[in-house]
């Protein structure tokens, strides 16, 4: 069962070849049974085995949702009422939320089933899953490599089949390079296709919720649930939601492909660059052109991002200090020791990284030089991107420059690990939606494909996965020992 | 770009976070790194463009005034450390 | 040395709204403590802030009511600060483009009239309140208030006394309450002042250091915490002190103001554009459909009842000091019919003396338009005497009955027959032979002891006009 896409459990259900309880205890099995992996941060067995019965009794109706009494999983970003949510740190270990995040609310309307919590890195923050409070998170590729960040707990877990399909975020790559680094698919939509409402703030602007499954196929399935406007939510698009699978088979003759030289440079490693290689020439074969497109400011979407999400998640947090929820210091002598003493307790070394250098970035005499500039840079960027995408249709390119590395290599070098996001943190400062993709394999690791859209081109994404899912088998590989 | 072991201090100070001082060194050298970083924008010449807030070209929707939100005092405060009467407990606030 | 005070206020006004600026949460005054705080008051984790539109409505009618230039674009901010009240370590306000710029207003001072501008007004979100009873050791915190619009208004430093100042503040007061913006409630909280005070030897052009006096609720106290904050100052200067560009408060009881060091500390706010809201888009829509809505300002009002009812400034002042008011004096002149004097006595005197006296608003009051109209009707057909219109007027306050009604089971009708005045008239002479002599030898005072007996005899019902005429003509 848990090698089953979304359609094909939704068709076994509705044959009751299996009900979505024994569906559901069978990943429940799973999940306790390859636990060391740590993906989860909560397993709601009780809440999930509740769901599924109530699921079984709705699959009768001719009008039941096709997530009905599908089990997936979500980030443990997502407010979920009455289910911890701890956003992977120890300030909110002993959060529950009062209410539901919209995404939540529309997988709870649909009748699927939450098996429980992802582990992530903490407040989103980290490129590996490591600056979670619940520990790191393993690659099932390889178990001593880390699974990428921050929806490294989503991706790690789709990977080796302890959900079918899940949630992530992604700020500034968290939903595209866990996917890369661990072999499935993840799509970071537009920014306001999906409602922020409920979903933990790490960077505003720059936040975004999306779908990680193993194919187009099955996130096409989920975001056709996440997606649309929300009146919580003041930064959400008011824009008719596509049929995201309608179009999945439309073929891909005369698609125009740009490759930015800018993703192409010597930093990236060799396996890399021909896995990559191999998947345009693919994507030739489908009937497309390709042709080289600059993102010339592409360099200065590193440093913009950091002082931009920085200052964000600086004021974003502080929010947490201890007065009305999440972790309070015990017996504070002053006010000031309350706050300083239960968010230097509760907060990790990264968070607390990021809030100082946002809040040095913010401050008297920094502000134009740091964050004015950043933004005026980050227009710079958006304009780039929309120079190259009015000459191609989409680009492409690699996610990361390199492929799952070993758990506590980078820890002690922050800048290193910002680094790594090169490729993916310029698309969220200009807010299009992009995917990551299996696309072969480098030194037996996973190698993630970026195909980056135009604002709200959704469903031409999906339909440029999934024709390339066609004809390729990258996503369907399981990792060994846990086919 | 550097960082004092003085400046990280009062940083933290302004975010209330609490640091140990055997790390306030550590955080000072990942702090200038980073600056260093953030100095590569200074090379491009920004003084034409508009600085961008928000990737969607969008304007503030505004929300009708009508009263829709409960009273879940109860079940607000059951997430909270220390409440009574209905109301937050803190250290003393002196003004 | 001669000084010369410099003030420049900031006030706060929270805005009429039925929600919060940023929540749906109800902002009715009162309630049981964090009963009226949502999630997004609350700050929880995962919520987000959504406008109100009539919080943007009513900060635009403030605009051009002080014919200021309303932004085409306006933006949100976030002003980064620790407090328990402030549930999300920052407020958002706005920074660069606020709703409105640069407008002013005139005030009356020693009968001149005199402008102050204003730098601009924006809105933004009130915090919480600390309740410092006793809770073992500890702060209260009721978050009912969080989220609360404001508008702040700051006036360019134009004011020179304490008197302009206080002048200036009565006069957005009145204007808030005209527009039916906010409700001037100062009790409650609804309209908060703080005052920035320097001062510089005459002549001097540049300012002196000034000082914040934080949060004065009422204009009593605004008077005596600006004039006790300058006689500091200038002791201090004249001893060889110099002013500390600082936060203080102002202590009613002692009658002097403080040093506010806990607030000082920490003042960079780092203010940066909220992400979780874009920019406002002030259209020619909405500015239109405010336009419309504009009520008659009250320095228009007022020049008109000067002008349409022959009122002197002082009264036409008076009763153009809220808008609830000029309206009941309006619909008391149309209903009687009788005179402007008449009307503007009784809505004056009579009417605000007694809503005084009961401690009501005009909203409150027993007695309405109508009632006290059909009064003035019967002063104005000599139904009843000035005299005992006032006895009908407390019976019109203390029942629900009409002046009419009144008249008629009290008996108050005045006797205007003269006939049957003559007739008291001449008993009165027959039965006072002494005083008749008294008169008539050049003793004029005992005219009024005959005035006296008469009204007596017809209990105060004759008409003391007519009594006055037909006495002289009888004791001549």
């Amino acid at each position: 069962m848990h090698n089953k896409t979304i359609t094909e459990l939704a068709k076994g259900l509705r044959a009751k070849e299996y009900s979505s309880v024994e569906l559901t205890q069978a990943y429940l099995d799973r999940i306790k049974k390859y636990q060391d992996l740590n993906c989860y941060i909560t397993v709601a067995e009780e809440n999930a085995l509740e769901q599924a019965k109530l699921a079984d009794s709705q699959l009768a109706s001719a009008d039941s949702a096709l997530l009905t009494g599908i089990p997936i999983a979500q980030k443990d970003i997502f407010c979920t009422q009455g289910i911890k949510t701890s956003c992977g740190s120890k300030m909110l270990d002993n959060f529950i939320a009062p209410y539901n995040a919209t995404v939540i609310e529309k997988f709870n309307a649909d009748n699927a089933v939450m098996l429980g919590k992802l582990n992530m890195d903490e407040f989103a923050m980290g490129s590996s899953n490591e600056t979670s409070f619940y520990g790191a998170v393993q690659n099932p590729w390889d178990t001593d490599t880390v699974p990428g960040g921050s929806s490294g707990g989503s991706a790690s877990a789709i990977a080796a089949r302890l959900t079918v399909a899940a949630t992530g975020t992604d700020t500034g790559g968290s939903i595209r390079q866990p996917a890369s680094l661990c072999g499935i698919t993840g799509l970071k939509p537009t920014y306001g296709r999906v409602s922020r409402f409920g979903m933990i703030a790490f960077a505003s602007s720059l936040d975004q919720g999306g779908p990680m499954a193993r194919s187009a196929e099955d996130a096409a399935i989920l975001m056709q649930t996440m997606a649309g406007f929300d009146t919580k939510d003041s930064t959400s698009v008011d824009r008719a939601v596509p049929d995201y699978s309608a179009g999945l088979n439309n073929s891909l003759e005369g698609l125009k492909i740009g490759l930015p030289k800018e993703f192409f440079s010597q930093d990236l490693n060799n396996d890399i660059a021909s896995a990559i290689e191999s998947a345009i020439n693919e994507y030739k074969k489908l009937g497309a052109e390709v042709k080289e497109v600059s993102l010339p400011n592409m360099k200065l979407a590193i440093p913009a991002y950091y002082v931009i999400a920085s200052a964000e998640c600086s004021a974003n947090l502080s929010r947490y200090d201890g007065v009305r929820f999440g972790h309070r210091c015990h017996s504070p002598a002053d006010l000031n020791d309350l706050y300083t003493r239960s968010r230097g307790e509760a907060f990790g070394a990264e968070v607390k990284r990021r809030i100082l250098m946002g809040t040095y970035a913010l401050s008297a005499g920094y502000y134009d030089a740091y964050y004015i500039k950043a933004q005026k840079v980050r227009c710079l960027i958006s304009e780039d991107f929309s120079r190259a995408l009015s000459e191609v249709d989409v680009l492409m390119g690699p996610v990361s420059p390199s492929t799952a590395f070993d758990i506590g290599e980078k820890t002690d070098d922050p800048i290193e690990m910002y680094l790594a996001d090169i490729y993916t943190i310029a698309i969220n400062l200009a807010g299009l939606p992009a995917m990551s993709l299996p696309s072969g394999f480098a030194d037996s690791k996973p190698v993630g494909l970026q195909v980056i859209g135009n604002y709200f081109s959704e469903d031409r994404l999906l339909n440029i996965a999934h024709q390339y899912q066609q004809v390729t088998d990258w996503h369907q590989q399981t990792p060994k020992g846990f086919e | 770009m550097s960082l004092t072991a003085d400046e990280v201090k009062k940083i933290a100070h302004l975010a209330r976070l609490g640091i140990d001082e055997t790390d306030i060194d550590a955080y000072a050298s990942d702090l200038s790194n980073m600056l260093d970083l953030m100095t590569q924008m200074g090379e491009t010449n920004t003084d034409e463009i508009q600085p961008m807030a928000h990737p969607m070209d969008q304007m503030q929707r505004l929300r009708p005034d009508v009263v829709t939100e409960k009273n879940q005092r109860e079940h607000f405060q059951s997430i909270a450390p220390q409440t009574e009467a209905g109301l937050y407990l803190v250290p003393k606030v002196l003004d | 040395m001669e000084w010369e005070t410099v003030i420049g206020l900031e006030i706060h006004a929270q805005m009429a709204t039925k929600t919060k600026i940023f929540s749906a949460a109800s902002t009715a005054y009162g309630a049981e403590p964090n009963t009226q705080a949502c999630a997004v008051d609350l700050g929880l984790p995962g919520v987000l802030p959504v406008l109100n539109q009539e919080a943007v409505r009513m900060a635009v009618k403030f605009g051009m009511a002080i014919e200021a230039e309303v932004a085409d674009y306006s933006v949100f901010a976030r002003k980064n600060y620790f407090y328990p009240d402030l549930p999300k370590g920052y407020q958002i306000s706005q920074m660069e483009l606020p709703i409105v710029g640069i407008g002013h207003l005139d005030i009356e001072i020693d009968g001149e009239t005199k402008r102050i501008g204003v730098t601009r007004a924006h809105l933004e979100e009130d915090a919480g309140k600390s309740l410092h009873e006793d809770f073992h050791g500890l702060t209260g915190i009721d978050l009912n208030r969080a989220g609360t619009p404001l508008l702040e208004i700051v006036s360019e430093p134009d004011m020179r006394s304490a008197k302009e100042a206080v002048a200036y503040m009565r006069k957005i007061h009145e204007l808030v309450r005209y527009l039916e913006i906010c409700d001037g409630n100062m009790q409650e909280g609804s309209f908060r002042c703080d005052a920035n005070v320097s001062v510089r030897p005459k002549g001097q052009q540049e300012y002196g250091t000034r000082a914040e006096l934080k949060n004065i609720n009422s204009f009593k106290f605004v008077e005596k915490a600006i004039n006790i904050e300058v006689e500091r100052q200038i002791d201090l200067i004249e001893s060889g002190g110099t002013v500390v560009q600082e936060t203080r408060l102002y202590d009613a009881d002692n009658n002097e103001t403080r040093s506010m060091r806990s607030k000082e500390e920490a003042n960079d706010y780092r203010y940066f554009p909220d992400p979780d809201l874009l920019p406002v888009e002030i259209t020619d829509q909405l500015r239109a459909q405010v336009k419309a809505d504009l009520p008659e300002l009250p320095s228009v009002k007022k020049q008109r009842f000067m002008e349409q009812y022959g009122q002197d400034k002082e009264t036409a002042a008076t009763l153009t000091s809220s808008r609830q008011l000029a309206d009941f004096y309006e619909t008391v002149a149309k209903e009687s019919g009788c005179t402007a004097k008449l009307c503007s006595n009784w809505v004056s005197v009579n009417f605000l003396g007694a809503l005084n006296k009961a401690n009501l608003e005009i909203a409150e009051t027993p007695v309405n338009a109508e009632r006290l109209a059909g009064l003035l009707k019967r002063i104005a057909d000599n139904t009843i005497s000035g005299k005992t219109a006032k006895q009908v007027f407390d019976s019109l306050w203390e029942s629900d009955l009409t002046a009419d009604e009144i008249i008629e089971q009290q008996g108050l009708k005045q006797i205007t027959d003269s006939g049957a005045i003559e007739a008291i008239i001449d008993k009165i002479i027959a039965d006072n032979p002494a005083q008749v002599k008294q008169y008539l030898s050049g003793k004029d005072k005992v005219f009024g002891f005959f005035v006296g007996q008469v009204m007596k005899a017809s209990q105060g019902k004759a008409n003391p006009a007519e009594v006055n005429k037909m006495l002289k003509d009888k004791l001549k």
